[in-house]
């Protein structure tokens, strides 16, 4: 009998690299995109300027005025102009911008942790159970979401829990889509089958080597719906489904405005950048989280 | 041997040499096999249309019964889609069994007053072949290996020691090795890891299911190695699956082969290499390939694939296939001896059965040579 076994392993200590966790590696690799950095910038200066709204506005976003109605850019005090009703557009946009991030954050957050839920329970139990959950996440995939967010909007009503449940609806069936399909390619490896030889129950097995490798794919895809959010809540506000008067909020104000597309094109034009650049910003971002995590294995 | 000194581990001292006489976990006593395996069987049905009715089933294991020696290792040969994963995987519970029983050192598994199915994977463990998949690549390996005896609720800080004192039982050191991901270390490396996480619930019967196969000749070697020196050091017992008949001449005291979900042949590793009694073990041992040129063979000595499990060949399974094959091996199927006898060496095949009608009955198969080699007759 020999033992070269234990004798024979090439361990050089100093030669191997560091040893680096999963988000420590992502971390390390976001840090060099700067590209990715610039718009996570500009998203945490768009959340920053909706969180502190009430103290950096320079005027009460309510407040009309007869006299100073459609304003330009920079007229005396009004920064960024004022809209059909005088109110000051600056503040305005401030105020919208929190309307905005709730309703591009939090279907979205919902949304996942709902349909992420469904796709693992479908795809770890597979057989019946999997094509129960999916056939009826197929049925909303029937309609095209910006139709889907009007009918359940419009069925409900307008205002802004309606339109977040709306937009949760319409979030649920894609994530799900992804976090099954992630959880049936992991469910048939080995680990899982090595999971389950040791005596563990299916619910340890989930929490411990399911979710870690769900995790990623769902939070990767979701943060891509954020944009899609921010734009189909606009939507539902421009046809006065989402945000009801006066309440400020991007998507309405666009609405609202531009009947005076031809008196003030500039300052009408601002609610759709504001919502470009968001969004935008919220696009890119994910993008640089999807190649930051796609950490081979 | 730095590893070793440096934990005051000296693996392979010759006061480790002996099996220890006392395992507290034995219950049946030295005579009783490990485990006894009967009348194994398992068939994945065809489904086909809407209603997804039966129409045939693939006969992966059919009716297959063994017996496992405590101490012993038993390896199990044969070709691909043979059975030998699917026996594997239904010694490890891990499928459903159409047909059989277990009986754990006396003990039915997973039958009322037998042992429950939880108990029994804590004694019966697995390695598996695809060292890749078979870790979790989000999860340092040191949280793999705990993850066993976690889920039989140790605590956790106990659990990581005791798994970073089994990195080092195979040889790799955990102030390394512990918290690093299966991405960051080698396929040798990964299956020292395999076989760590399958030894953390301490059991008694190892599965080792193509262990070695996917790793190169100097690393399987030194795995090889590992699992011997454990096997003496942790009074294990040893299933080892593999389609190389090299290795498992190596590591078995015996040795199995299974062709088309059947054994054909079970023996005494030594007697079996030696006097193979049946055509299809003779094929595969010469097959392997000679280390001197003189010897090897022109033609393969078994050409063709295996028939379709899902419809196997009347009589003999081996028949269509076979250079000694008579109307006899078509008609009928071959005996086999009884199983429950282990110090027997047994063949499914009517040239090892006196009584069977075939002309070479009970007379010993002759060698293969270069110039006689088994040539398939025309179908």
């Amino acid at each position: 009998m020999t033992d070269i076994a234990l004798t024979s392993v090439p361990v050089d200590a100093p030669a191997l690299p560091k040893s680096r966790g999963y988000l420590a590696t992502v971390g390390r690799r976001l840090r060099y995109d700067y590209v990715t950095l610039v718009f996570l910038a500009v998203i945490v200066l768009i959340a920053a300027a909706a969180l502190l709204a009430p103290l950096i506005a320079p005027f009460d976003p309510l407040k009309t005025s007869m006299a100073y109605r459609l304003k330009p850019i920079g007229f005396r005090n009004f920064l960024l102009g004022t809209d059909e009703l005088g109110r000051d557009m600056a503040s305005r946009l401030l105020y919208g911008g929190r309307m905005s991030l709730l309703m591009g954050l939090t279907p979205v957050a919902v949304a996942s942790v709902v349909g992420g839920c469904l796709g693992v329970v479908a795809g770890f139990f597979g057989g019946r159970v999997n094509t129960v959950i999916m056939r009826t996440v197929d049925v909303f995939y029937a309609f095209p979401s910006v139709l889907l967010a009007v009918a359940i909007s419009g069925t409900m009503g307008g205002g802004v829990l309606n339109g977040l449940i709306a937009l949760t609806l319409v979030f649920i069936p894609p994530i799900c889509r992804v976090s099954e399909t992630a959880t049936t390619q992991v469910r048939h490896l080995d680990f899982v089958d090595a999971a389950r030889a040791s005596g563990a129950s299916g619910w340890r097995i989930v929490v411990y080597h399911i979710l870690s490798n769900v995790a990623a794919p769902v939070f990767i895809y979701a943060s891509s719906l954020i944009s899609v959010s921010i734009l189909l809540s606009a939507g539902l506000s421009f046809l006065g489904l989402g945000v009801t008067p006066p309440t400020p909020d991007w998507g309405q104000m666009l609405a609202n405005l531009r009947q005076a597309i031809y008196v003030q094109p500039l300052v009408c034009a601002l609610p759709g950048i504001a919502i470009f650049v968001t969004s935008l910003s919220f696009n890119m971002v994910s993008d640089g989280l999807r190649q930051a995590m796609d950490v081979k294995s | 041997m730095a590893i070793a000194d440096a934990a005051g581990v000296r693996p392979g001292r010759p006061r480790l040499d002996t099996v220890p006489p006392g395992d507290p976990r034995d219950r049946g006593g030295a005579a009783q096999p490990l485990l006894i395996v009967e009348k194994l069987t398992k068939h994945f049905p065809l489904k086909t249309g809407l209603l997804g009715r039966q129409h045939a089933a693939v006969r992966a294991v059919d009716d297959v019964s063994f017996a496992i020696l405590k101490g012993e290792t038993l390896g199990v040969v044969g070709e691909s889609g043979c059975g030998k994963s699917t026996l594997a995987r239904l010694l490890m519970n891990l499928i459903p069994a159409t047909a059989g029983q277990l009986v754990f050192d006396g003990d039915p598994v997973a039958a009322m007053r037998g042992l429950s199915l939880k108990e029994f994977r804590r004694n019966v463990q697995m390695v598996f072949q695809d060292s890749a998949s078979s870790l979790n690549p989000r999860l340092p390996i040191v949280d793999s290996i705990a993850f066993g005896p976690r889920a039989h609720g140790t605590r956790k800080k106990a659990a990581r020691e005791a798994a970073r004192a089994l990195l080092e039982k195979v040889g790799l050191q955990p102030a390394l090795f512990a918290g690093r991901y299966p991405h960051e270390i080698s396929g040798g490396q990964k299956q020292r890891v395999n076989i760590a996480r399958a030894l953390a619930l301490q059991p008694r019967l190892l599965i080792l299911d193509e262990a070695v196969s996917a790793l190169d000749k100097s690393v399987a070697a030194q795995v090889l190695n590992l699992l011997r020196y454990l096997k003496r050091h942790l009074n294990l017992t040893y299933v080892f699956i593999s389609h190389d008949l090299a290795v498992v001449q190596y590591l078995s005291d015996r040795i199995l082969v299974m062709y088309l979900g059947q054994i054909v042949e079970i023996g005494p590793a030594e007697e079996l290499c030696r006097a193979p009694k049946h055509p299809y073990t003779r094929a595969l041992l010469a097959s392997q390939l000679s280390m001197d040129p003189a010897e090897r063979l022109e033609t393969a000595p078994v050409s063709g694939d295996p028939p379709s499990p899902v419809n196997p060949p009347a009589g003999c399974r081996f028949h269509p296939r076979c250079p000694f094959a008579e109307a006899v091996c078509a008609s009928t199927p071959p005996a086999f001896g009884d199983w429950s006898d282990t110090a027997s060496h047994l063949a499914r095949c009517h040239m090892a059965d006196p009584a069977s009608g075939h002309s070479r009955a009970g007379t010993a198969l002759p060698r293969v040579d270069a110039v006689t080699s088994l040539a398939v007759p025309a179908e």
